[in-house]
């Protein structure tokens, strides 16, 4: 696991501006950090951002897989955070039900 | 905020998106004075002069996005909550210092939170910066200082998931060591 941007091929964006951090994206980030890496997922780049004008769906996670579209998840847990690294990052499948936004 | 541990996680954002490469975390406990002081000092590109009196106001940012910034004026209403205040100075191209003090013992004051988490996520995504933090009770200390881990750990790097582990692991059991207070003393006995 690398947390530099721009060297792996999957990205995994977590907001963590002021209103990220009040909602909690802190144990999020902790959560995906502990889950790819029990997952022994290589090529993946965790990164943050700042606040993204969606401050009531925070904590946000940007999921980018090379060659898809990019996948928003919102309102997210600790517990949702491990389920996207193992079904969505490392499975490839979108776990529609907590998606708060997809690139058309 | 829920914690002073997330203010000063968003508070250092502010230091790195300034460009710091060194950020200095000092928090001290003084229990004669029913005192709890949180200091962020960087080596960022500062405030300029006419943008320093205005930095607590919620409407003004130097991001280009929105005009709204709540950072610092959610540290000033958590200082402010409990009979504290909220300081900032600076320096263009030398950096800023930020100082929040809090009444200990106030009711209102937030819990401390997880500090083990916070210096862990700053440390594992920004393994280039050197991070210092300093807590203090009274005379009796803990520290943790980034380049001093680079030399223990030689080979491996502080984005490795093990640091951070470590990390959090190291400043549960120091704080507890030095007896930091995580809630006011009143919600201790509440609780």
């Amino acid at each position: 696991m690398d947390l530099r941007s721009g060297e792996k091929a999957i990205k995994v964006v977590v907001g963590m501006g002021t209103c990220g951090i009040a909602a909690g994206a802190r144990p999020v980030m902790a959560a995906i950090k502990d889950e790819l890496a029990r997952q022994n997922a290589e090529n993946v780049s965790l990164v943050q951002s700042g606040c993204a004008g969606f401050c009531e769906q925070e904590p946000l996670v940007d999921v980018l897989r090379p060659g898809e579209k990019k996948v928003t998840y919102g309102k997210v847990n600790p517990d949702t955070a491990r389920k996207i690294v193992a079904e969505h990052i490392v499975g490839g499948r979108v776990l529609n039900e907590f998606v708060f936004a997809q690139e058309k | 905020m829920l914690e002073l541990s997330m203010h000063i996680l968003d508070i250092v954002q502010n230091s790195l998106v300034a460009g710091s490469t060194q950020v200095e975390i000092r928090i001290q406990e003084d229990l004669p004075k029913d005192l709890l002081v949180i200091e962020v000092k960087d080596n960022g590109r500062g405030i300029s002069d006419a943008m320093l009196p205005r930095v607590t106001d919620p409407f003004v940012t130097s991001r280009t996005t929105r005009p709204v910034g709540l950072g610092l004026p959610l540290l000033k209403e958590a200082t402010e909550r409990c009979e504290g205040c909220l300081e900032v100075y600076s320096e263009e191209n030398r950096g800023t210092r930020v100082v929040a003090r809090f009444r200990l013992d106030h009711f209102d004051r937030a819990p401390l939170g997880d500090m083990g988490e916070t210096m862990g996520i700053l440390i594992a995504a920004n393994p280039s910066v050197d991070f210092l933090y300093e807590h203090r009770v009274d005379a009796k200390i803990y520290l943790l200082e980034t380049r001093e881990m680079r030399q223990v750990l030689g080979s491996i790097r502080l984005d490795d998931p093990s640091v951070l582990d470590f990390v959090r692991q190291d400043i549960q059991m120091g704080l507890k060591k030095i007896g930091a207070a995580t809630f006011p003393k009143i919600m201790e006995v509440l609780r």
